[in-house]
């Protein structure tokens, strides 16, 4: 992918994710989410990871979004009221903010290899899908598993909550 | 030509956004979505690195099926934790954490 594509993503991805936090509109937050998550499937295909970009969608832009407006929408939530600010608070998230830039930028710049151009990859007949295909369903099978119980469980979870009211 | 420290920065600061609104927000579904974020970042930082450690010809793959699990786990985190707001919804009728601060109600 070349720079200016990458970093035209880059910039809708953090954009859009600022408009996440700044929107007042919990809707047009959701909104603005789905369009930060579809930046980032573009970047995971930049990666060669088609896979992953298709699931990003398909979970993260389609269901998950899907069901974050729906409990909006059922919830009926009106933009936030502008709150008194709590001073001390923000200014030590601003702090916390700023000192994980500085450790970001000094994990980037210790990286090791961190420069290197993108290495050329030789995808074969089988395309990505395949290799993640036979390493779930092979070496990763007891995870995949454990994870498929763990949706089963939370399933019944989320039934057991919305029946029974919290006292 | 973009390199891994590129990616690793727009994961950083995607990270540093969703942070920022976890600490800043007040209503529980924004900082549900903020959290989504952080996972996202996440994500995108171990994809970049399976890219960048090429063997054989091949990105490393097991990052990538560890992204395919944080997503699926991520999308039964997100389930659940919609049910709870809700069911602290139906019980408070706010979603606001400054007038949900008691442990026991």
């Amino acid at each position: 992918m070349s720079p200016i594509l990458f970093w035209t993503f880059v910039a809708i991805m953090l954009f859009f994710a600022g408009m996440v936090v700044l929107n007042r509109n919990p809707v047009a937050s959701a909104l603005s989410l789905v369009v930060s998550f579809l930046a980032l499937a573009a970047l995971y295909v930049s990666l060669d990871a088609y896979f992953i970009g298709v699931i990003q969608i398909l979970v993260y832009a389609g269901a998950v979004m899907v069901l974050f407006l729906f409990i909006i929408m059922l919830l009926d939530l009106k933009a936030e009221i502008r709150r008194r600010m709590n001073f001390p608070a923000v200014c030590g998230g601003f702090v916390v903010i700023l000192l994980f830039l500085k450790v970001l930028s000094d994990v980037c710049n210790g990286v090791f290899g961190g420069n290197a151009k993108l290495p050329p990859i030789s995808q074969g007949p089988q395309g990505d899908a395949w290799q993640v295909g036979m390493l779930i369903f092979e070496r990763y099978n007891l995870a995949l598993q454990v994870v498929g119980t763990l949706i089963l469980v939370a399933s019944i979870g989320v039934v057991i909550l919305s029946k029974r009211e919290l006292k | 030509m973009v390199t891994l420290n590129d990616y690793l920065m727009a994961s950083g600061l995607l990270f540093a956004i969703g942070f920022a609104g976890v600490l800043l927000r007040r209503n529980v579904i924004i900082i549900f979505m903020a959290l989504e974020l952080m996972l996202n970042a996440a994500n995108l930082s171990l994809i970049g690195f399976s890219r960048f450690n090429v063997q054989n010809g091949l990105p490393d793959y097991n990052a990538q099926v560890l992204v395919f699990f944080v997503i699926t786990v991520a999308a039964a985190e997100v389930t659940v934790g919609l049910a709870i707001i809700v069911a602290l919804y139906r019980a408070r009728q706010t979603t606001h954490v400054e007038d949900i601060n008691t442990l026991k109600f």
